[in-house]
């Protein structure tokens, strides 16, 4: 039996691309901030993009608990995000056209989100990563870790607890 | 010569209005003194975190809430100088109210020789309903050159 011919290259990435800035692009706070996100296949790495108005301590300096805060939220928000669309994101459900901030799922609502503060935050880029532990029905463990030089050397982690978007149909 | 409170509470209000990130989020130090602080951030539509409703992000309010109690640790008597978080953690409890100031009110209730603990709330302008909480640990930083404890 032959299996069906892979899709072009191009067209996958397309899609997969025009998914995530959906997801990212229609939201305010995320452009205020200066956070963009680096997708390879299904892995997102958030990056913090500096700027010195993320300052929280200026004679440091050191970036503001605030805003790694904010970065950590976002990652874990956007990876659960882009991990419960993935699947309709594959199947060619969901159409790169169709995709705008107004079409798309509504995004998990944050309940509650702990960030333990490692060191103090250079002021340089920052990247981020999360994983999601557990996602059910109705509820989210998402974990997300944030490193500037070092991948092996953090300066925040944080879990937060998620609940997720209802689905229409 | 010892610090008054008032000091204290002149240095913390110097600090926290010189934080560049607070004043990118507008935030307003409305009262400081004895451990407790009160700040309060307009609503900004660069803020927003669900352009559908025009929600705030949880984010800015956690950037909120962290500034409130470092500025609670500061303002506290036995608090020497600077801090910084140790933890923080914030409930949601409900979306606040697009179009709405924010404001979070910290204590901080107990402070060793080298931790401060915090509890904060922030509200919309429904101050019956708290729009999230948050409980935290900061540093207590020592002077240079510390004083021997008796």
């Amino acid at each position: 039996m032959s299996r069906p011919r892979p899709e072009p290259v191009h067209l996958i990435k397309q899609r997969r691309d025009a998914a995530l800035s959906a997801l990212v692009d229609g939201v305010p706070y995320i452009r205020t901030m200066g956070i963009t996100f680096d997708r390879r296949g299904d892995e997102l790495t958030g990056v913090l993009n500096y700027d010195d108005k993320l300052i929280g301590n200026p004679f440091l300096p050191a970036l503001h608990g605030g805003a790694t805060a904010a970065f950590l939220e976002t990652t874990a928000i956007i990876e659960l995000s882009f991990q419960i669309l993935w699947d309709e994101i594959e199947s060619g459900r969901l159409e790169g056209g169709a995709l705008t901030p107004e079409t798309l799922p509504r995004l998990p609502k944050t309940i509650d989100f702990t960030v333990d503060y490692l060191r103090s935050g250079l002021p340089r880029d920052a990247y981020a990563r999360a994983r999601v532990n557990r996602s059910g029905r109705r509820y989210a463990s998402v974990h997300v870790e944030a490193w500037q030089d070092n991948r092996s050397r953090l300066f925040a982690q944080a879990t937060g607890h998620f609940l997720m978007p209802g689905r229409p149909g | 010569m010892a610090t008054t409170s008032e000091d204290k509470a002149r240095i913390a209000r110097q600090f926290i209005e010189a934080i560049p990130f607070s004043k990118a989020l507008r935030m307003h130090l409305d009262e400081i003194g004895e451990g407790l602080a009160a700040i309060s951030m307009p609503y900004d539509a660069a803020l927003v975190g669900d352009p559908r409703t025009g929600v705030i992000h949880g984010g800015a309010v956690s950037a909120l809430m962290d500034t409130c109690g470092g500025a609670a640790v500061m303002s506290h008597a036995d608090a020497p100088a600077g801090t910084a978080t140790i933890d923080l953690r914030i409930d949601y409890m409900r979306p606040a109210t697009p179009g709405q100031r924010i404001v979070a009110r910290a204590e901080c209730y107990h402070v060793t020789r080298s931790v401060a603990f915090v509890r904060a709330q922030a509200f919309d302008e429904d101050e019956t309903r708290p729009v999230a909480a948050a409980t935290g640990a900061f540093t207590i930083e020592q002077a240079r050159t510390p004083e021997r404890a008796p």
